[in-house]
């Protein structure tokens, strides 16, 4: 990476530092998005089915859950990590484990929440079929989830979104080190304060053309599903 | 193919209430579900068909009263059937929704391709099975609620108003069906609006208002000689209040 590449330079010359970093940003923000969608969407949809006491206060909790400051996160996982804390033996602090943690927690009550809500507003529509047919639980579960599969596409996204575009709560847990933990957002705000900003801006730029990508992604996979919409 | 035994019959309701709030739905009913022709309830909107259905189903328990299938209480549908009036159909294909029903009937996977290929032909919906089933006609989705209905090989299937807003060609093939539904053993209790219908399909007729059994019988005797003022005014087509 020489001192005066334009951000274009490093884009289309494959920078090899550049592209690390990329791969890593993407690395930990899928882990984070798919690890927190295992345990975010069956739950979103068991609360969704669900009628138990406090059941509100549960959905006003996640929902509020979904505006959690990342640096809230970001402290709460470095002190579980940190060599004094409970989680202190496993070394998992300043690694890409600790990023992927740090934003499943950020990224799971964005999936349950939206989940949930998908998902109840199906069951209203198919409660009385699975009644009649006399439909499991678990399998009402299941079935729910896989007949939403189209709109939890745009949850994921949103999920992903968040993940991807997340800074303060990775660079805690993180460190932000050079060719371990740093991701395309750290790397921005860190070359920023530096003045580099060739390199700050062809990350940027990758940001940016990622996030489109998978919006495009997911807009044609919707676009696919829309023919299996009520009408 | 169904099962013509018929271990949920008959089906009685002795006295039953149920109520939402302070409304009374059912008031009192106690009727017997026969094996045979198809028993047809009519009545005017509000009268109770549909809750009937659904209580004699087994998907609401009344307040108060009693219901058997085959002399037991035991509620499980596991050999009912009900096609709701407007049935949903599940966000996939005509086959795959014909795939779920069988594999939560239990039916080995195994079999379930083969049974698919019975149940589109019985309902005509063969060359369509590919199609979201989403995107059906209102005909064709009554059709395939019947044929998701069938997968179960239900003793007794009920059916809430399975032409209402259909056109004629449809509602002549929903008939059918029904008719040779009937014709292999299973037991059709259904509702409708259309007395015409009530005359081409049943071989009891119930008239319900305000949730009491107003009179019941023979269809040919009932929809011919009602014996009550209150089903002589409804069969001329009088308002009912």
């Amino acid at each position: 990476m020489t001192p005066d590449a334009t951000a274009l330079d490093l884009v289309l010359g494959g920078d090899p530092a550049l592209y690390a970093i990329v791969r890593l940003s993407l690395i930990v923000s899928l882990s984070a998005t798919a690890l927190a969608a295992l345990v975010g969407a069956p739950l979103g949809a068991l609360i969704a089915l669900s009628r138990f006491p406090g059941r509100q206060a549960v959905v006003v909790a996640l929902n509020a859950m979904m505006g959690l400051p990342p640096v809230v996160a970001g402290l709460a996982i470095y002190l579980l990590l940190s060599r004094s804390g409970p989680l202190g033996s496993l070394g998992l602090l300043f690694t890409p484990q600790a990023m992927v943690i740090t934003q499943m927690l950020l990224v799971l009550p964005i999936i349950a929440a939206l989940t949930r809500q998908t998902v109840e507003d199906l069951w209203m529509e198919y409660r009385d079929e699975f009644a009649a047919m006399n439909v499991g639980p678990l399998r009402r579960v299941g079935t729910l989830l896989w007949d939403a599969r189209f709109s939890m596409v745009t949850t994921l996204l949103a999920g992903f979104g968040r993940a991807a575009a997340e800074v303060g709560s990775i660079i805690i847990v993180g460190g932000n080190i050079e060719g371990h933990t740093r991701t395309m957002t750290t790397s921005i705000a860190l070359e920023t304060s530096k003045g580099n900003l060739p390199l700050a801006m062809g990350l940027g730029l990758v940001l940016i053309t990622i996030v489109l990508l998978v919006n495009v992604a997911a807009w044609t996979v919707r676009q696919a599903g829309s023919k299996f919409e009520q009408r | 193919m169904m099962q013509t035994s018929a271990p949920q019959l008959p089906i009685v309701l002795e006295d039953v209430h149920v109520a939402s709030g302070s409304t009374r739905i059912l008031d009192g009913i106690s009727l017997q579900f026969d094996a045979g022709a198809p028993t047809v309830l009519i009545g005017p909107n509000g009268s109770g068909k549909t809750t009937l259905l659904r209580t004699a189903m087994g998907l609401i328990r009344p307040d108060r009263g009693r219901i058997s299938w085959g002399g037991s209480e035991d509620a499980s549908v596991a050999r009912r059937a009900l096609v709701f009036q407007r049935p949903v159909m599940l966000r996939r294909s005509v086959a795959d929704n014909l795939r779920y029903a069988l594999a939560v009937a239990g039916v080995a996977r195994a079999r379930r391709g083969a049974r698919i290929d019975e149940l589109l032909a019985l309902v005509g919906l063969t060359a369509i099975a590919d199609r979201p089933a989403p995107r059906l006609s209102g005909g064709e989705r009554q059709r395939l609620a019947l044929a998701r209905a069938l997968a179960r090989e239900p003793a007794v299937l009920f059916l809430d108003e399975p032409t209402a807003s259909l056109d004629p060609a449809a509602t002549m093939a929903i008939e059918e069906l029904v008719r040779n539904v009937g014709a292999s053993g299973v037991k059709v209790v259904m509702t409708t609006h259309d007395l015409g219908e009530a005359a081409r399909l049943a071989g009891e007729v119930v008239l319900l208002h305000r949730g009491r059994v107003v009179e019941s019988g023979p269809a040919q005797q009932l929809l011919g000689h009602p014996a009550t003022e209150e089903a002589r005014r409804f069969m001329a087509g009088q308002l009912l209040i």
